[in-house]
């Protein structure tokens, strides 16, 4: 880089976008793939379960497993739409 | 009993064979009795990354079928006494592997060497996950760029999960980053990641960093793997890297940009 591009440009480097898409990307592939292989299957299944009685988008509901020492957490987040 | 490492990284191009032929010559110089084990079935080209593509006679599915035995598929390496490689085929695929068989293979290796290389093909498919499925450690080669980056930690998961230690729960196979192709000057112009940005994403202790060289390509057009090079810089990081696996502490050289004058640096010149 030379002293003109320095005063010309304040972006923030294409490295550092690189790791800020590492870093979230990698994240996301950890936590999808410490989960348990039923989970889309299950996801599904609430979704249309919530359908039934409910309007909503399918990706209004997130579901994630999450593992601590001796046990699991399932945690359902549907957002409802407004009336 | 032999100490197994595989050579994978999940994306394809970033050195592996390069770093399998290097690492295991570099065993051999210090003394270590080593095979490497080409296992691109298919794809092979460890033969020809070490010089010996026209000894290759019989190979590892020959050997895994019985149709020929270990001591006729070995090829001698000419300029160490303690190197020894395992062609792959050339002509099958890779369901030649079987779990049985390559466990079969490996036994009697294990019984004649100290080291078994084996060289993963590129991707996460049967012939990667045979060739990590009996390792101790494992090489992570990585090329400071993101899909590679990437990659590595998917084959990271592979490693922590479809590994016979794995498995078995036995204690987990030892992991080690090898960063390559890695150019400083780019690094310091923010155009690359660092060795500090990979090593914080994959967070696995690094063994060693090699520069972008032109040895590496002088090397194989040669067929002499870089690690003989003694004055090559790709050269020594990779001796670095050998005395690392055996366990010595080395600094890390060529992380930093040959010094740029004044003048160039102000015009932006490289």
């Amino acid at each position: 880089m030379s002293i003109f591009d320095y005063f010309l440009s304040n972006k923030p480097s294409s490295a550092s976008l690189a790791k800020e898409r590492l870093q979230v990307i990698v994240a996301h592939e950890r936590v999808k793939r410490k989960s348990p292989s039923y989970l889309p299957q299950m996801q599904q299944e609430i979704i249309e379960v919530i359908k039934k009685y409910i309007a909503i988008d399918e990706d209004q509901v997130t579901v994630s497993l999450d593992n601590d020492d001796n046990h699991s957490i399932l945690e359902l987040n549907v957002t409802l739409p407004d009336k | 009993m032999a100490e197994i490492i595989v050579v994978t990284s999940g994306k394809g191009g970033v050195g592996k064979t390069t770093t399998s032929a290097a690492i295991g010559s570099g065993l051999a110089i210090r003394g270590h009795k080593t095979v490497i084990i080409d296992f691109d079935v298919g794809l092979r080209n460890l033969d020809l990354i070490m010089g010996c593509e026209r000894r290759v006679v019989y190979d590892f599915v020959n050997v895994l079928n019985q149709e020929a035995n270990l001591n006729q598929a070995l090829i001698k390496d000419k300029r160490n006494p303690n190197l020894y490689i395992l062609p792959a085929s050339q002509t099958r695929d890779k369901d030649a592997l079987t779990q049985e068989g390559v466990q079969t293979v490996l036994n009697e290796l294990s019984e004649s060497f100290e080291y078994i290389i084996c060289d993963s093909p590129a991707g996460i498919e049967k012939g990667a996950q045979m060739a990590l499925y009996y390792a101790d450690q494992a090489i992570v080669v990585t090329n400071p760029e993101v899909s590679s980056v990437r990659d590595s930690d998917r084959i990271l998961g592979i490693l922590q999960s479809k590994s016979l230690r794995a498995e078995t729960g036995a204690e987990p196979v030892k992991e080690h980053l090898l960063l390559t192709r890695y150019n400083p000057a780019r690094v310091e112009d923010g155009e690359m990641l660092s060795v500090e940005d990979v090593v914080e994403i994959l967070a696995i202790p690094l063994v060693g960093v090699i520069p972008e060289s032109e040895a590496v390509l002088k090397a194989s057009n040669q067929g002499e793997p870089v690690i003989f090079d003694e004055s090559a810089d790709a050269g020594q990081a990779y001796s670095d890297t050998v005395a690392r696996l055996l366990g010595e502490e080395v600094d890390f050289r060529f992380l930093e940009a040959g010094k740029k004058g004044f003048l160039k640096r102000l015009l932006g010149a490289r």
